[in-house]
């Protein structure tokens, strides 16, 4: 604990900490540019000089580790002085310097009201600058259908390289040039080929680079900012909806270490245009064979004739990827009052089981515990596709390793951004791990910390049950379930699926699964199928069934429902989401729903009510008491339970017998994998970039 | 500066068996994994091969056998400013324009250039000769000095200097260094101090009073090997 005497008061800070975070401990604030915490250190932005006493120069306080000052003469400790007239004259030289070459563009930037660099300037600069000379331009340089430049402004923080590289992974952008010649780009100007390039964006301090797609849509100050929860994949990354009026405009990461640090991915990030496309904004009801728009209560009307008297065999539902814990719990109230046991928040097929115990579908070791881990197993996953802030979080885990971190995958290759090794493709190099007898065992019996990392790919296939199991047996093996360490980890994809199983939507043993109830409604042994959302079922099968679909967007349910019941997207209800941690946390209204579309869970209470028998609860409160009368661990809010390493030693005992078939890929297209997404005009523009050839000549793919 | 590439550019790069043999020395001075910092070496053989400038596909050539992101190796280029990403002429003429060879008349020199050659930074119709300026060579004391191809010719004036560059059109050789004959770095019009024959009476193994030295030595050091080596390989 190095003694430091910061602007005339003594302070103990903490070892191996730079004297720019020292000083943010102790509460004196440093101006800085090029400095962040979850990147390396440049050192080139000189806006965070101090003076240290003895010191003949001024020092970069970003670059300066508190334990490599030396006392003074007489035995003081190091002595910073953050507002001396000199440190001050510094700083306001930087940013004259700065501004040299920084247009005076406000008015039409950006980032105005929101740019590091007008703070600072109003905060630290000196009133004019003395420069009469031309400033230097740049051209702008083209980077994807995310990201706008306009490198005139770049400040040369290089923010925006060193996050591509050491967190995204993809060395993509690069400065090229010297001096004045400087300019950041990529090589040959493609677009950047990365799922989480939109963070260069919140990155740069200038307005040089920013969001494409909210180009001249609005001033920070005229937005309302709603902290909410993300559903593009299921680990629940911490956002900020941020809408004017009736539209969400943009949406912005907020920090949360457990999960996200302080990245989203582009999908989570950019869906935004999606919200208000395709959207189902009023009932709608299928008569000779069309869709036609509807009032509620005939909707209701249509659906109770139909229900009326029906067996409750012949009733199914499915819940989808996107629903929140309130209305799965809703609509699992309803299917027991028409009386079907025939439901499955599983669209996929996973072969996922509650009653195998919590642990046994979630991710136990945590998101934040990949930093402690040093050995992966990879199993049917790709987690890039999957959970790209998550894959952000192996990456820093693997570059930061001393020695070579030992990855392992078993299923289909893929850049993952890190190197591993290649076990196999199937059950079979997965049953070898199993027993011990695979080289790769060892390295991961050596490691004290081991993760094993089961994918939807691996479980969503037939004998996906014996995979899991497979899985467990594999965790044991490798020693990942020792003492307090709990590394099996199921990864999952759709951010409704821990809710769901949490909640007990599935079948019970002797009832139809979603690939049951499909085969029952081709057959024509199903009546009425209710989705909630679900859009990723193959809707051909569904044979003669009345579909009646709950959910926000026309999608494929949509297109085969013969009741559409127009329900809120994730920005427009609150809601909870488990996350693939099992962690729950709850999204928060930012804007109201379209037209006469409403909260999911209400549209399921009036239609209780219409069917007979109103559900018991008139209001998200009275609802979600009663859910946590059943499930208590949905009101542990933003906290974990611990997980029970039983459970899995348990499934691990059990004799599992696999299939041969490899394990696929479970997200085809990253940027279309959701209603949502699938309404967004730029993922369907970054789908198409993503398709085209350019990536596979470049070799840079991201 | 945006655009740094040539604009024609060949279809492919690859090293000779001979550099490429040699690269690969070069990879396996370094540890495994740390092969990357072979590519300053790589990059100058493969300007060298190519004649004086490097095309975009050596730059993924050398990126791919050092396992390199191609940004990384464009960096560099683009940092260094003795890789030219464009195509120079058979005879590269770089003209050092700072303070000593300004004062000495390095402005002169550059009219010159821009007299029997052209435009800076363009190759000249005939392919022999593009030139540009560049900063301090560290030849002050012989300013103005210009280097050509891989050879310094020193205490330039535009009469010496044009008529280095009609013998190098004429395919003559040109000895490098002082062009007005004095040794290397050594005072202009000979010695000056300790010129007294007197010190040297009973020294055996000094100069000749009076010499200057041989001229051969010094220029032996910088004289291009052959005929046949001459200019960018």
């Amino acid at each position: 604990m190095p003694k430091l005497i910061i602007n005339d008061v003594e302070h103990d800070v903490p070892d191996g900490i730079t004297l720019i975070q020292a000083c943010e401990l102790v509460g004196v604030e440093i101006a800085r540019f090029c400095f962040h915490e979850r990147l390396s250190i440049a050192g080139n932005c000189r806006m965070c000089l101090v003076e240290i006493a003895g010191m003949p120069k001024l020092v970069a306080s970003c670059a300066m580790s508190v334990n490599d000052l030396r006392l003074g003469r007489d035995g003081t400790p190091p002595t910073i002085m953050t507002e001396s007239p000199t440190a001050k004259k510094a700083r306001e030289g930087t940013l004259e310097f700065l501004l040299i070459n920084h247009p005076l563009d406000c008015p039409i930037c950006d980032q105005g009201g929101e740019c590091d660099l007008q703070d600072q300037t109003m905060a630290y600069g000196y009133d004019a600058g003395r420069f009469q000379d031309n400033k230097r331009a740049v051209t702008d340089k083209y980077l994807g259908p995310l990201i706008k430049t306009s490198m005139t402004r770049c400040i040369h923080c290089t923010h925006c390289v060193r996050f591509m590289t050491e967190v995204a992974g993809v060395d993509e952008l690069g400065s090229i040039g010297r001096g004045e010649d400087t300019e950041i780009t990529t090589y040959l100007e493609h677009g950047m080929r990365s799922n989480l390039s939109g963070n260069v964006v919140d990155l740069c301090p200038v307005g040089a680079l920013t969001s494409k797609p909210y180009a001249y849509i609005a001033r920070p100050w005229e937005l309302a900012k709603t902290p909410s929860i993300d559903v593009m994949d299921a680990i629940g990354s911490a956002i900020r909806v941020d809408a004017r009026g009736r539209e969400v405009l943009r949406i912005l990461p907020r920090i949360n270490d457990a999960i996200n640090e302080e990245w989203i991915s582009d999908k989570a990030r950019h869906v935004w245009d999606g919200l208000r496309t395709q959207r189902l904004d009023q009932p709608y009801v299928r008569r000779s064979g069309k869709l036609e728009p509807a009032t509620w209560d005939e909707t209701f009307g249509v659906i109770a004739k139909k229900l009326k008297g029906l067996d409750g065999a012949r009733f199914a539902a499915i819940a989808g990827d996107l629903s929140a814990a309130e209305e799965i719990f809703a609509l699992k109230q309803l299917a027991e009052q028409i009386g079907s046991p025939n439901i499955d928040c599983r669209q996929d097929g996973a072969k996922l089981d509650p009653a195998l115990g919590r642990a046994t579908y979630l991710f136990n070791t945590t998101i934040a515990g990949i930093d402690d881990a040093d050995a992966f197993l990879l199993i049917g996953t790709d987690p890039r596709v999957e959970a790209p802030v998550l894959n952000a979080r192996i990456h820093t885990r693997w570059r930061k390793a001393e020695q070579r971190l030992p990855i392992g995958l078993i299923g289909t290759e893929a850049d993952l951004t890190y190197g591993y090794d290649y076990l196999g493709a199937g059950p079979e190099a997965l049953a070898k791990i199993a027993d011990g007898s695979h080289a790769f065992v060892k390295a991961l019996k050596d490691a004290k910390h081991p993760m094993v990392i089961v994918g939807q790919a691996a479980l969503a296939r037939p004998d996906g049950a014996a995979v899991l199991t497979l899985a467990a047996k594999a965790a044991k093996t490798i020693g990942a379930l020792d003492g307090d360490w709990n590394g099996f980890n199921v990864l999952h994809d759709a951010a409704a699926r821990a809710a769901g199983l949490d909640l007990g939507f599935v079948p019970g043993k002797k009832d139809l699964d979603v690939e049951a109830i499909l085969d029952a409604a081709g057959k024509g042994n199903m009546d009425v199928v209710y989705l909630l959302g679900a859009d990723e079922i193959d809707m051909d099968r569904l044979g003669k069934a009345f579909v009646i679909y709950q959910g926000s967007h026309g999608d494929q349910g949509a297109h085969r429902a013969d009741v559409i019941l127009p329900g809120a997207a994730y920005t427009e209800k609150d809601g909870t989401y488990v996350n693939t941690e099992g962690r729950a946390q709850m999204t928060a209204r930012a804007i109201f729903p379209p037209g006469d579309a409403r909260e999911d869970w209400t549209i399921l209470r009036a239609l209780s009510a219409v069917l007979g028998q109103a559900l018991p609860f008139d209001s998200l409160q009275d609802l979600r008491a009663k859910m946590y009368e059943v499930h208590p661990n949905l009101a542990l809010l933003d906290l974990i339970e611990p997980s029970d390493v039983a459970a899995i030693i348990k499934l691990a005992s059990k004799a599992a017998k696999p299939g041969r078939e490899r394990f696929g890929l479970k997200i085809e297209d990253y940027y279309l994998s959701n209603p949502v997404a699938r309404a967004s005009s730029i993922m369907a523009s970054l789908s198409a970039m993503h398709a085209d050839g350019s990536e596979k000549a470049t070799g840079t793919d991201g | 500066m945006s655009v740094r590439l040539a604009v024609e550019q060949p279809e492919g790069f690859a090293f000779t068996p001979a550099n490429l043999e040699w690269a690969k020395t070069q990879i396996k001075k370094y540890p495994e994994g740390r092969q990357a910092s072979a590519v300053l070496s790589l990059l100058w053989r493969a300007q060298e091969q190519i004649g004086g400038w490097l095309p975009e596909p050596a730059l993924r050539y050398i990126a791919d056998m050092l396992d390199m992101a191609y940004i990384r190796v464009y960096e560099l280029v683009t940092f260094y400013t003795m890789f030219n990403l464009v195509p120079v002429g058979r005879y590269y003429v770089q003209v050092c324009g700072t303070t000593p060879c300004m004062l000495g008349g390095a402005e002169d020199i550059k009219d010159a250039c821009r007299k029997h050659i052209g435009e800076k930074d363009h190759v000249s119709d005939d392919g022999m000769f593009s030139w540009t300026e560049v900063e301090c060579l560290g030849a002050c004391v012989n300013a103005p000095m210009a280097q050509i191809n891989k050879y310094y010719y020193e205490d330039l004036t535009p009469k010496n200097f044009e008529s280095i560059l009609k013998r190098l059109r004429a395919g003559e050789d040109v000895e490098p260094g002082p062009q007005d004959g004095r040794q290397t770095s050594a005072p202009a019009g000979g010695p000056n101090t300790l010129t007294d024959p007197a010190l040297y009476a009973n020294d055996p193994s000094g100069p000749e009073p009076g010499s200057a030295g041989t001229t051969v030595m010094a220029s032996e050091a910088k004289r291009p090997a052959s005929k046949h080596e001459k200019g960018p390989r």
